[in-house]
């Protein structure tokens, strides 16, 4: 058994529990930077004032361990998991969720899961967490840790399109969805693509889309070009930070793609506002 | 334009608000999200008393996280209020003068604002640290099984939000909608 790494279900549990408190607390510092720069390009004064609550919002959230927004989300946890890796000392399902449970009891972060769609009983500990594993070469671990708050999410969207519809199709799909959430979805945005794949698959995309760094572009030119012209069609609305007014409706518009079936093109819209939060960690 | 009010928000002092003006709010008001307006819901057809005395009253739809040393409270920034749609109306029309949350609302329910010379605000979304320096005091008053989304009487101190719906009728969304250019919507 040559190049195996052990890696305990204990340290992926402090990490998973260290990443979702520092995620509730403080924004990456591309994110950081993309609203800064967003106010500082705003023509709107209330646009420019609500940026500036927005900033104002980080620091004191930095300052007075006070989470950055009050709805500390569902914990979406995308592990890379290196084949030559043997887990040991428990379930690693159980740890990545044990990690999540401390991060929000200790934490000070808010219990938002309930523990049936339609019973709706709280389960007091922000458990279970949305986790999605994929197995690559190597000995290592990421885990990227992405709180998702549901005011975004909720307007998300998901279309079969026909391969017919091509490119035109595909920018009115991501552009109506962006238009639709609106200050719902409290702008500006950050907006995660996926394209092909199946039906499962360009939504997963579309999540991990989100985890980029903001204003990060896809290494394919086509998708590069799309990614521009979607977040200058957006920004064209006027729409605004928090919907009332603006040049300044997203931050950024992150496409990622899979080859998909000859019948079909998925489009998954992952909607996400200014309060982007993901933190990653290499074990 | 900017005002300055105090709690309670009665009818003649929303009555010169216009959509899009800067209001910093001090004085008492509700919190309340889904479930406790299930439960208020449940409660009128039942003809049971519900927990928050109505009358001029202002609900922020909103569910903190925990209060951390000797805060009030945790992070309190607005939850989306088209969820709270389908039970608004009814508490319009039983007295509550002001919603306070972020993003569109159904048609009818400027309707029932107008109706009631009532006022729909906002309050930045996404902005709970800051938000909770404006409140120097949270009790939980009803339905505290309900953790976050339990009913809270807050004080608020210089609260700031913006007019989104007036009691006329205009709305602030619709009328930055109305300038996205056509193409766009195409």
């Amino acid at each position: 058994m040559e190049n195996l790494r052990i890696i305990h279900t204990e340290t992926i549990r402090e990490t998973v529990k260290q990443l979702f408190c520092d995620a509730n607390y403080f924004l990456t510092e591309d994110m950081r930077q993309a609203i800064c720069q967003a106010e500082a390009s705003e023509t709107s004064d209330l646009g420019r004032k609500i940026l500036g609550d927005m900033q104002d919002n980080l620091r004191i959230a930095g300052e007075q361990l006070i989470p950055i927004c009050q709805d500390t989300g569902m914990a979406v946890v995308f592990l890379e998991i290196g084949q030559d890796v043997h887990i040991s000392s428990g379930d690693l399902t159980e740890a990545v969720n044990q990690g999540v449970r401390e991060a929000y009891t200790e934490g000070y972060l808010r219990k938002s899961v309930v523990s049936d769609p339609l019973l709706r009983t709280n389960t007091n500990d922000n458990t279970p967490a949305v986790i999605h594993m994929k197995i690559v070469p190597g000995t290592q671990i990421t885990i990227h840790a992405a709180p998702k708050g549901f005011g975004s999410e909720n307007m998300s969207r998901l279309f079969m399109l026909k391969p017919a519809d091509g490119l035109e199709g595909v920018k009115k799909a991501i552009l109506s969805t962006a238009l639709n959430a609106g200050p719902n979805a409290c702008p500006p945005f950050v907006i995660g693509v996926g394209i092909g794949g199946d039906f499962e698959k360009a939504a997963i995309l579309s999540k991990f889309a989100l985890a980029r760094e903001a204003g990060s572009h896809s290494d394919k030119p086509h998708i590069a070009r799309l990614e521009t012209e979607l977040l200058e069609s957006i920004n064209r609305s006027g729409i605004g930070p928090a919907g009332l007014g603006g040049r300044n409706t997203a931050l950024a518009v992150h496409i990622e793609t899979y080859p998909t079936h000859i019948a079909g093109l998925p489009v998954a819209v992952n909607m996400c506002c200014h309060v982007c939060r993901h933190r990653t960690a290499v074990i | 334009m900017q005002y300055t009010l105090n709690t309670p928000l009665t009818k003649d002092k929303l009555r010169n608000l216009k959509a899009g003006d800067y209001v910093c709010l001090s004085g008492t008001i509700y919190s309340a999200r889904d479930a406790a307006h299930l439960r208020m819901h449940q409660a009128l057809a039942e003809s049971e008393a519900l927990p928050i005395p109505l009358s001029d009253a202002a609900i922020y739809y909103m569910g903190p996280t925990p209060a951390r040393d000797s805060h009030p409270l945790g992070s309190a920034g607005p939850t989306t209020s088209s969820r709270m749609d389908k039970y608004t109306p009814e508490l319009l029309d039983l007295g509550v003068s002001a919603v306070i949350g972020k993003g569109r609302r159904a048609d009818y329910i400027t309707d029932s604002l107008v109706k009631n010379h009532g006022v729909y605000f906002a309050a930045v979304g996404g902005a709970g640290a800051l938000l909770s320096q404006c409140i120097t005091e949270s009790n939980v008053i009803a339905y505290e099984d309900l953790g976050t989304e339990a009913v809270r009487q807050l004080t608020v101190k210089d609260f700031p939000m913006v007019v989104i719906i007036d009691s006329s009728g205009n709305n602030l969304y619709d009328e930055v909608y109305s300038k996205i250019p056509p193409e766009l919507l195409e």
